[in-house]
């Protein structure tokens, strides 16, 4: 089964370059239709406002955490369903933990590369709709 | 300086690179620096905190960096704009990152800031315990840049 390369992501980091390293990487997965948003709660606006199919989003942010966006993801009836994969800069035991318990679909390690990223959406949607 | 911290830092520098910039920066020997001016025209700098205290700073040639972050961003850049700051802070925290966590296999468990960035010639870099600190020298096709460390651990360790 191929996976919808017309998925709209949403790319949630407070580094505007970030966002643009990682929508650079998508598009070499032939994923574009992409939205941003440089934290949670900018991101929440976007998610009430339109419609999106994947969220990527960091973990250090300001105002809204990454971990603090995926648990108001997974508390909103019309959201919780959404596929959801964290980035972090390190993979700490703790932190994993506490991002499993609040339903994260996966996480990424940065550095990561296109392969590496484009591999964990597809597996995510694929097990979704399995 | 400890030098079982150098290897982390080399390795997760090259590891930052190859992966997210597709640069394999080549690594010279490192050498000790008495004196806190940069050793390149952008650095960012980053403070070190648990069982080892400290800091790293990557400071990258003009020419470099450039290139390093026209391939992270698919796009050329041509001068030393916000994209590239905010691309030396995010390498910085990366690197950091990668080289912590191989430090964790040593037995260091160590928390990292949020890194700062600066620019322009001879700026100089505050590291956190004052100094020395140990230079590890890179080369690019495109130019050089450094990683500059001065960390140390805490009693015990």
């Amino acid at each position: 089964m191929s996976v919808n390369k017309n998925l709209k992501i949403l790319i949630v980091d407070d580094f505007a370059t970030m966002r643009k390293v990682i929508r650079n990487l998508l598009k070499q997965g032939g994923f574009e239709n992409v939205v941003e948003a440089e934290d949670g709660l900018a991101a929440l606006k976007i998610l009430k406002s339109q419609q999106v199919d994947f969220i990527i989003s960091d973990w250090n942010m300001p105002n809204m955490s990454g971990l603090e966006l995926l648990k108001a993801v997974r508390g909103d009836d019309e959201l919780k369903a959404l596929p959801f994969l964290m980035v972090t800069a390190e993979a700490l035991k703790d932190n994993v933990v506490a991002a499993v318990k609040a339903g994260v679909s996966n996480y990424i390690v940065k550095p990561f590369t296109a392969e590496v990223l484009n591999e964990k959406i597809e597996k995510i949607v694929k097990s979704l709709a399995a | 300086m400890d030098v079982r911290f150098i290897n982390p830092f080399l390795n997760g520098t090259v590891q930052v690179l190859k992966t997210m910039a597709f640069v394999e920066p080549k690594a010279g020997k490192p050498f000790l620096k008495k004196d806190s001016l940069a050793r390149g025209d952008i650095s960012g700098i980053i403070g070190l905190t648990g069982s080892a205290r400290g800091s790293l700073a990557l400071s990258f040639s003009e020419s470099s960096i450039l290139k390093i972050v026209s391939n992270m961003l698919g796009e050329e850049i041509k001068t030393l704009n916000g994209d590239i700051k905010d691309a030396v802070g995010e390498i910085t925290n990366m690197v950091s990152g990668a080289a912590r966590k191989e430090l964790e296999t040593l037995g260091f468990n160590i928390t990292a800031a949020i890194p700062t960035v600066v620019a322009g010639k001879d700026h100089s870099i505050s590291h956190v315990l004052g100094g020395p600190s140990i230079i590890i020298p890179f080369e690019t096709p495109q130019g050089p840049f450094v990683v500059d460390i001065c960390i140390g651990s805490i009693a015990g360790q």
